[in-house]
Protein backbone atom coordinates (compact mmCIF):
# COMPACT_ATOMS: atom_id res chain seq x y z
CA UNK A 1 0.00 0.00 0.00
CA UNK A 2 1.36 3.45 -0.91
CA UNK A 3 0.88 5.96 1.92
CA UNK A 4 -1.50 8.81 1.11
CA UNK A 5 -1.35 12.31 2.56
CA UNK A 6 -4.36 11.69 4.80
CA UNK A 7 -2.86 8.52 6.30
CA UNK A 8 -1.78 8.81 9.88
CA UNK A 9 -1.13 5.17 10.66
CA UNK A 10 -0.73 2.27 8.26
CA UNK A 11 -0.48 -1.27 9.57
CA UNK A 12 0.61 -4.06 7.21
CA UNK A 13 1.23 -7.77 7.70
CA UNK A 14 1.49 -7.38 11.44
CA UNK A 15 2.15 -10.56 13.40
CA UNK A 16 2.66 -11.28 17.07
CA UNK A 17 3.13 -14.30 19.30
CA UNK A 18 4.43 -14.83 22.81
CA UNK A 19 7.05 -17.41 23.72
CA UNK A 20 6.77 -18.43 27.35
CA UNK A 21 10.23 -19.56 28.40
CA UNK A 22 9.11 -20.32 31.95
CA UNK A 23 6.62 -22.80 30.54
CA UNK A 24 8.84 -24.95 28.40
CA UNK A 25 9.02 -22.41 25.60
CA UNK A 26 5.30 -22.70 24.85
CA UNK A 27 4.38 -20.50 21.91
CA UNK A 28 1.20 -18.47 22.12
CA UNK A 29 0.19 -16.98 18.77
CA UNK A 30 -1.84 -13.76 19.11
CA UNK A 31 -2.45 -12.19 15.68
CA UNK A 32 -1.18 -12.51 12.12
CA UNK A 33 -1.70 -10.61 8.87
CA UNK A 34 -3.13 -7.52 10.58
CA UNK A 35 -3.68 -4.75 8.02
CA UNK A 36 -5.59 -1.47 8.26
CA UNK A 37 -5.06 2.28 8.17
CA UNK A 38 -6.16 5.25 10.24
CA UNK A 39 -6.60 8.60 8.53
CA UNK A 40 -6.39 12.06 10.04
CA UNK A 41 -9.69 13.02 11.60
CA UNK A 42 -10.86 9.43 11.75
CA UNK A 43 -11.89 7.27 14.69
CA UNK A 44 -11.15 3.63 14.01
CA UNK A 45 -12.44 1.09 16.52
CA UNK A 46 -11.10 -2.43 16.83
CA UNK A 47 -13.86 -4.96 17.43
CA UNK A 48 -13.99 -8.62 18.33
CA UNK A 49 -14.31 -10.81 21.41
CA UNK A 50 -12.00 -10.76 24.42
CA UNK A 51 -8.71 -12.50 23.69
CA UNK A 52 -8.92 -11.79 19.96
CA UNK A 53 -5.80 -9.60 20.20
CA UNK A 54 -7.25 -6.07 20.14
CA UNK A 55 -5.12 -4.74 23.01
CA UNK A 56 -2.02 -6.43 21.61
CA UNK A 57 -2.50 -4.56 18.33
CA UNK A 58 -2.82 -1.25 20.20
CA UNK A 59 0.29 -2.02 22.23
CA UNK A 60 2.29 -2.82 19.11
CA UNK A 61 1.14 0.43 17.51
CA UNK A 62 2.42 2.32 20.57
CA UNK A 63 5.71 0.40 20.52
CA UNK A 64 4.94 -1.23 23.84
CA UNK A 65 4.85 -4.78 22.41
CA UNK A 66 7.36 -6.09 19.92
CA UNK A 67 5.99 -6.91 16.47
CA UNK A 68 7.35 -10.22 15.14
CA UNK A 69 6.62 -9.26 11.56
CA UNK A 70 5.03 -6.47 9.54
CA UNK A 71 5.07 -2.70 9.42
CA UNK A 72 3.46 0.02 11.55
CA UNK A 73 3.92 3.29 9.69
CA UNK A 74 3.28 6.44 11.69
CA UNK A 75 3.10 9.76 9.82
CA UNK A 76 5.70 12.24 11.03
CA UNK A 77 5.44 15.40 8.99
CA UNK A 78 6.19 14.36 5.42
CA UNK A 79 7.69 10.96 6.24
CA UNK A 80 6.67 7.75 7.94
CA UNK A 81 8.32 6.12 10.94
CA UNK A 82 8.03 2.33 11.12
CA UNK A 83 7.28 1.70 14.78
CA UNK A 84 7.99 -2.01 14.28
CA UNK A 85 11.62 -1.19 13.38
CA UNK A 86 12.15 2.11 15.20
CA UNK A 87 14.89 2.54 17.80
CA UNK A 88 13.90 3.20 21.43
CA UNK A 89 14.91 6.83 20.98
CA UNK A 90 12.68 7.25 17.93
CA UNK A 91 9.74 5.72 19.79
CA UNK A 92 10.28 7.94 22.84
CA UNK A 93 10.39 10.95 20.53
CA UNK A 94 7.26 9.84 18.62
CA UNK A 95 5.41 9.43 21.90
CA UNK A 96 6.32 12.97 22.92
CA UNK A 97 5.37 14.59 19.65
CA UNK A 98 2.97 12.41 17.69
CA UNK A 99 1.14 9.68 19.55
CA UNK A 100 -0.51 9.32 22.93
CA UNK A 101 -1.93 6.30 24.71
CA UNK A 102 -4.66 5.89 27.31
CA UNK A 103 -4.47 2.54 29.05
CA UNK A 104 -7.21 0.89 31.05
CA UNK A 105 -5.47 1.65 34.32
CA UNK A 106 -3.55 4.63 35.63
CA UNK A 107 0.10 3.96 36.47
CA UNK A 108 1.97 6.87 38.08
CA UNK A 109 4.63 7.79 40.62
CA UNK A 110 3.00 7.64 44.06
CA UNK A 111 2.28 10.90 45.88
CA UNK A 112 2.31 13.12 42.80
CA UNK A 113 -0.82 15.26 42.43
CA UNK A 114 -3.39 14.72 39.67
CA UNK A 115 -2.69 18.17 38.23
CA UNK A 116 1.08 17.56 38.17
CA UNK A 117 0.62 14.20 36.45
CA UNK A 118 -1.40 15.77 33.64
CA UNK A 119 0.83 18.87 33.45
CA UNK A 120 3.92 16.66 33.14
CA UNK A 121 2.42 15.07 30.03
CA UNK A 122 1.81 18.52 28.52
CA UNK A 123 5.38 19.53 29.43
CA UNK A 124 6.63 16.40 27.68
CA UNK A 125 4.89 17.57 24.52
CA UNK A 126 6.80 20.84 24.70
CA UNK A 127 4.66 23.30 26.68
CA UNK A 128 6.17 25.72 29.19
CA UNK A 129 5.40 25.18 32.88
CA UNK A 130 2.53 27.67 33.16
CA UNK A 131 0.92 26.74 29.84
CA UNK A 132 1.17 23.06 30.77
CA UNK A 133 -0.57 23.65 34.10
CA UNK A 134 -3.28 25.70 32.41
CA UNK A 135 -3.93 22.97 29.85
CA UNK A 136 -3.96 20.32 32.59
CA UNK A 137 -6.46 22.34 34.62
CA UNK A 138 -8.69 22.87 31.58
CA UNK A 139 -8.72 19.14 30.83
CA UNK A 140 -9.48 18.10 34.40
CA UNK A 141 -12.31 20.65 34.54
CA UNK A 142 -13.64 19.45 31.22
CA UNK A 143 -13.66 15.86 32.51
CA UNK A 144 -15.53 16.93 35.67
CA UNK A 145 -12.80 16.00 38.13
CA UNK A 146 -13.82 17.87 41.29
CA UNK A 147 -11.55 20.82 41.99
CA UNK A 148 -10.59 19.72 45.47
CA UNK A 149 -8.98 16.56 44.03
CA UNK A 150 -6.56 18.32 41.68
CA UNK A 151 -3.84 18.84 44.28
CA UNK A 152 -4.14 15.26 45.56
CA UNK A 153 -2.45 12.11 44.28
CA UNK A 154 -4.93 9.78 42.53
CA UNK A 155 -4.12 6.67 44.62
CA UNK A 156 -7.23 7.10 46.77
CA UNK A 157 -9.52 8.28 43.94
CA UNK A 158 -12.38 6.13 42.69
CA UNK A 159 -11.86 4.03 39.57
CA UNK A 160 -13.75 6.54 37.44
CA UNK A 161 -11.81 9.50 38.83
CA UNK A 162 -8.48 7.78 38.23
CA UNK A 163 -9.54 6.96 34.70
CA UNK A 164 -10.37 10.60 34.01
CA UNK A 165 -6.89 11.63 35.23
CA UNK A 166 -5.55 8.97 32.87
CA UNK A 167 -7.57 10.35 29.95
CA UNK A 168 -6.55 13.93 30.74
CA UNK A 169 -2.91 12.82 30.74
CA UNK A 170 -3.36 11.06 27.40
CA UNK A 171 -4.96 14.12 25.82
CA UNK A 172 -2.59 16.68 27.35
CA UNK A 173 -0.03 16.27 24.56
CA UNK A 174 -2.58 17.09 21.82
CA UNK A 175 -1.05 14.38 19.66
CA UNK A 176 -1.90 13.57 16.04
CA UNK A 177 -2.75 9.99 16.97
CA UNK A 178 -4.41 8.79 20.15
CA UNK A 179 -4.53 5.13 21.04
CA UNK A 180 -7.33 4.40 23.49
CA UNK A 181 -7.81 1.09 25.28
CA UNK A 182 -11.34 1.18 26.71
CA UNK A 183 -11.06 4.67 28.15
CA UNK A 184 -14.72 4.88 29.12
CA UNK A 185 -15.04 1.46 30.80
CA UNK A 186 -15.29 2.69 34.38
CA UNK A 187 -17.19 5.92 33.76
CA UNK A 188 -20.79 6.89 34.49
CA UNK A 189 -23.05 8.32 31.77
CA UNK A 190 -22.23 11.99 32.42
CA UNK A 191 -18.49 11.46 32.32
CA UNK A 192 -18.73 9.11 29.39
CA UNK A 193 -20.44 11.95 27.54
CA UNK A 194 -17.64 14.32 28.50
CA UNK A 195 -15.05 11.92 27.08
CA UNK A 196 -17.07 11.35 23.91
CA UNK A 197 -17.33 15.13 23.41
CA UNK A 198 -13.59 15.55 23.94
CA UNK A 199 -12.76 12.84 21.40
CA UNK A 200 -15.22 14.26 18.87
CA UNK A 201 -13.72 17.73 19.27
CA UNK A 202 -10.14 16.50 18.76
CA UNK A 203 -11.23 14.43 15.80
CA UNK A 204 -12.81 17.50 14.21
CA UNK A 205 -9.42 19.22 14.62
CA UNK A 206 -7.77 16.42 12.64
CA UNK A 207 -6.56 13.98 15.29
CA UNK A 208 -6.86 10.28 14.46
CA UNK A 209 -7.99 7.63 16.94
CA UNK A 210 -7.26 3.94 17.18
CA UNK A 211 -9.41 2.58 19.94
CA UNK A 212 -11.23 -0.18 21.74
CA UNK A 213 -14.69 0.63 23.10
CA UNK A 214 -16.79 -2.17 24.50
CA UNK A 215 -19.63 0.22 25.20
CA UNK A 216 -22.08 -0.04 22.27
CA UNK A 217 -23.37 3.47 22.74
CA UNK A 218 -19.91 5.07 22.69
CA UNK A 219 -18.97 3.02 19.67
CA UNK A 220 -22.12 4.11 17.84
CA UNK A 221 -21.39 7.73 18.50
CA UNK A 222 -17.69 7.79 17.67
CA UNK A 223 -16.66 5.02 15.32
CA UNK A 224 -16.13 6.01 11.70
CA UNK A 225 -15.14 2.44 11.07
CA UNK A 226 -15.12 -0.77 13.11
CA UNK A 227 -12.41 -3.26 12.19
CA UNK A 228 -13.19 -6.80 13.21
CA UNK A 229 -9.90 -8.32 14.37
CA UNK A 230 -11.21 -11.89 14.41
CA UNK A 231 -9.91 -12.64 10.89
CA UNK A 232 -6.40 -11.71 12.16
CA UNK A 233 -6.79 -13.59 15.39
CA UNK A 234 -4.86 -16.72 16.29
CA UNK A 235 -7.81 -17.59 18.51
CA UNK A 236 -10.05 -17.89 15.47
CA UNK A 237 -7.50 -19.98 13.59
CA UNK A 238 -7.10 -22.42 16.49
CA UNK B 1 35.11 12.42 21.00
CA UNK B 2 37.90 11.42 23.38
CA UNK B 3 38.96 7.97 24.46
CA UNK B 4 38.48 7.91 28.23
CA UNK B 5 41.27 5.42 28.83
CA UNK B 6 43.75 7.82 27.26
CA UNK B 7 42.85 10.81 29.46
CA UNK B 8 45.29 11.95 32.11
CA UNK B 9 44.23 11.77 35.75
CA UNK B 10 43.88 15.53 35.86
CA UNK B 11 41.59 15.50 32.86
CA UNK B 12 39.47 12.74 34.38
CA UNK B 13 39.25 14.61 37.66
CA UNK B 14 38.11 17.68 35.77
CA UNK B 15 35.46 15.62 33.98
CA UNK B 16 34.15 14.26 37.28
CA UNK B 17 33.63 17.83 38.52
CA UNK B 18 32.13 19.24 35.36
CA UNK B 19 30.43 17.06 32.76
CA UNK B 20 29.98 14.02 34.99
CA UNK B 21 28.21 13.28 38.22
CA UNK B 22 28.06 10.14 40.35
CA UNK B 23 25.29 9.43 42.84
CA UNK B 24 26.22 6.54 45.14
CA UNK B 25 23.76 4.22 46.82
CA UNK B 26 25.62 4.87 50.07
CA UNK B 27 25.46 8.65 50.47
CA UNK B 28 28.43 8.65 52.85
CA UNK B 29 30.61 7.72 49.84
CA UNK B 30 29.36 10.68 47.83
CA UNK B 31 29.35 13.36 50.53
CA UNK B 32 31.86 14.83 52.94
CA UNK B 33 30.10 13.94 56.13
CA UNK B 34 31.98 16.43 58.31
CA UNK B 35 31.53 19.40 56.02
CA UNK B 36 28.33 21.47 56.04
CA UNK B 37 25.64 20.86 53.40
CA UNK B 38 26.51 24.22 51.86
CA UNK B 39 30.17 23.21 51.74
CA UNK B 40 29.26 19.93 50.07
CA UNK B 41 27.39 21.71 47.31
CA UNK B 42 29.88 24.56 47.02
CA UNK B 43 32.91 22.30 46.67
CA UNK B 44 32.26 21.54 43.03
CA UNK B 45 31.75 25.22 42.25
CA UNK B 46 35.05 26.09 43.92
CA UNK B 47 36.74 23.28 42.03
CA UNK B 48 35.62 25.05 38.90
CA UNK B 49 37.29 28.23 40.06
CA UNK B 50 34.47 30.16 41.71
CA UNK B 51 35.92 32.07 44.68
CA UNK B 52 33.02 34.39 45.48
CA UNK B 53 31.81 33.14 48.86
CA UNK B 54 28.48 34.95 48.79
CA UNK B 55 27.61 33.69 45.34
CA UNK B 56 28.60 30.12 46.17
CA UNK B 57 26.51 30.23 49.32
CA UNK B 58 23.53 31.62 47.42
CA UNK B 59 23.76 28.93 44.74
CA UNK B 60 24.08 26.24 47.42
CA UNK B 61 20.96 27.56 49.15
CA UNK B 62 19.05 27.56 45.87
CA UNK B 63 20.03 23.96 45.24
CA UNK B 64 19.01 22.95 48.73
CA UNK B 65 15.58 24.35 47.86
CA UNK B 66 15.46 22.52 44.55
CA UNK B 67 16.02 19.20 46.29
CA UNK B 68 13.43 20.14 48.92
CA UNK B 69 15.68 20.58 51.93
CA UNK B 70 14.84 23.45 54.31
CA UNK B 71 17.13 26.48 53.91
CA UNK B 72 17.98 26.50 57.64
CA UNK B 73 19.83 23.18 57.21
CA UNK B 74 22.47 24.80 54.97
CA UNK B 75 25.10 24.97 57.72
CA UNK B 76 24.39 21.54 59.17
CA UNK B 77 26.58 18.55 58.45
CA UNK B 78 25.07 15.66 56.46
CA UNK B 79 25.77 13.40 59.43
CA UNK B 80 22.75 15.08 61.03
CA UNK B 81 20.57 14.37 57.97
CA UNK B 82 18.16 11.47 57.42
CA UNK B 83 18.87 8.92 54.69
CA UNK B 84 16.49 10.53 52.22
CA UNK B 85 17.92 14.01 52.86
CA UNK B 86 21.47 12.76 52.40
CA UNK B 87 20.50 11.30 49.05
CA UNK B 88 18.90 14.58 47.96
CA UNK B 89 21.98 16.51 49.12
CA UNK B 90 24.17 14.14 47.11
CA UNK B 91 22.05 14.87 44.06
CA UNK B 92 22.35 18.63 44.62
CA UNK B 93 26.12 18.32 45.03
CA UNK B 94 26.30 16.52 41.71
CA UNK B 95 23.94 18.68 39.71
CA UNK B 96 25.09 22.12 40.85
CA UNK B 97 27.66 22.31 38.05
CA UNK B 98 25.11 21.21 35.41
CA UNK B 99 26.80 17.99 34.34
CA UNK B 100 25.75 16.37 31.07
CA UNK B 101 26.00 12.76 32.23
CA UNK B 102 25.17 11.41 35.69
CA UNK B 103 25.75 7.87 36.92
CA UNK B 104 23.36 6.70 39.62
CA UNK B 105 24.00 3.50 41.53
CA UNK B 106 20.75 2.39 43.19
CA UNK B 107 19.88 5.99 44.18
CA UNK B 108 16.76 4.94 46.09
CA UNK B 109 18.28 1.63 47.22
CA UNK B 110 18.48 1.77 51.00
CA UNK B 111 15.59 4.14 51.49
CA UNK B 112 12.26 3.65 53.18
CA UNK B 113 9.47 3.45 50.61
CA UNK B 114 7.90 6.54 52.19
CA UNK B 115 10.77 8.70 50.91
CA UNK B 116 11.43 6.72 47.72
CA UNK B 117 8.44 8.08 45.82
CA UNK B 118 9.31 11.74 46.42
CA UNK B 119 12.92 11.14 45.50
CA UNK B 120 11.93 9.39 42.27
CA UNK B 121 9.67 12.26 41.32
CA UNK B 122 12.44 14.75 42.14
CA UNK B 123 15.01 12.85 40.06
CA UNK B 124 12.61 12.55 37.16
CA UNK B 125 11.78 16.27 37.15
CA UNK B 126 15.45 17.28 37.38
CA UNK B 127 16.35 14.98 34.50
CA UNK B 128 13.59 16.51 32.37
CA UNK B 129 14.36 20.13 33.31
CA UNK B 130 18.12 19.91 32.92
CA UNK B 131 18.11 17.61 29.91
CA UNK B 132 20.44 15.23 31.75
CA UNK B 133 21.63 11.91 30.42
CA UNK B 134 21.60 9.34 33.22
CA UNK B 135 22.98 5.83 33.49
CA UNK B 136 21.24 4.17 36.41
CA UNK B 137 21.79 0.83 38.11
CA UNK B 138 18.81 -0.65 39.92
CA UNK B 139 17.36 -3.97 41.02
CA UNK B 140 13.92 -2.42 41.27
CA UNK B 141 11.98 -2.85 38.01
CA UNK B 142 9.42 -0.24 39.08
CA UNK B 143 12.21 2.33 39.50
CA UNK B 144 13.57 1.41 36.07
CA UNK B 145 10.12 1.86 34.55
CA UNK B 146 9.52 5.24 36.17
CA UNK B 147 12.92 6.76 35.45
CA UNK B 148 14.32 5.26 32.28
CA UNK B 149 13.64 5.35 28.55
CA UNK B 150 15.94 2.45 27.78
CA UNK B 151 16.95 -0.59 29.74
CA UNK B 152 19.75 -3.15 29.52
CA UNK B 153 19.10 -6.37 31.42
CA UNK B 154 22.36 -7.89 32.65
CA UNK B 155 23.29 -11.30 33.97
CA UNK B 156 26.75 -12.51 34.89
CA UNK B 157 28.43 -9.58 33.21
CA UNK B 158 26.60 -9.85 29.91
CA UNK B 159 23.71 -7.86 28.46
CA UNK B 160 20.85 -10.35 28.02
CA UNK B 161 18.29 -8.03 26.50
CA UNK B 162 17.97 -4.31 25.81
CA UNK B 163 15.51 -1.83 24.39
CA UNK B 164 12.68 0.53 25.20
CA UNK B 165 12.04 0.12 28.92
CA UNK B 166 8.30 -0.46 28.87
CA UNK B 167 8.62 -2.91 25.99
CA UNK B 168 11.30 -4.97 27.73
CA UNK B 169 9.24 -5.04 30.92
CA UNK B 170 5.85 -5.71 29.28
CA UNK B 171 6.98 -7.99 26.47
CA UNK B 172 10.26 -9.56 27.65
CA UNK B 173 11.91 -11.86 25.12
CA UNK B 174 14.86 -13.47 26.90
CA UNK B 175 14.22 -16.31 29.37
CA UNK B 176 16.09 -14.49 32.16
CA UNK B 177 14.13 -11.25 31.61
CA UNK B 178 10.87 -13.18 31.67
CA UNK B 179 11.94 -14.79 34.93
CA UNK B 180 12.71 -11.36 36.43
CA UNK B 181 9.54 -9.65 35.23
CA UNK B 182 7.15 -12.47 36.07
CA UNK B 183 8.64 -12.97 39.54
CA UNK B 184 7.83 -9.49 40.85
CA UNK B 185 5.34 -9.45 43.69
CA UNK B 186 2.56 -6.93 43.32
CA UNK B 187 2.15 -4.94 46.54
Amino acid sequence: MMPAAADLLIVEGLEKSFTLHLHGGARLPVVAGVAFAVERGECVVLGGPSGAGKSSILKMAYGNYRADRGRILLADGGRFLDIAQASPGEIVDARRRIMGYVSQFLRVIPRVSALDIVAAAARGAGLEVEAARARAAALLARLNLPNHLWALPPATFSGGEQQRVNIARGFAGEHDLLILDEPTASLDAVNRDAVVALIAERRALGAGFLSIFHDEDVRERLADRVIDVLPFSAQAAA
Amino acid sequence: MRELASLSEAERRALMRTDWGFVHQDATLGLRMNVSAGGNIGERLMALGDRHYGRIRKTAAEWLGRVEIAADRLDHKPSTYSGGMRQRLQIARNLVTSPRLVFMDEPTGGLDVSVQARLLDLIRNLIAEMGLAVVLVTHDLAVARLLSNRIMVMKEGAVIESGLTDRVLDDPQAPYTQLLVFSVLAA
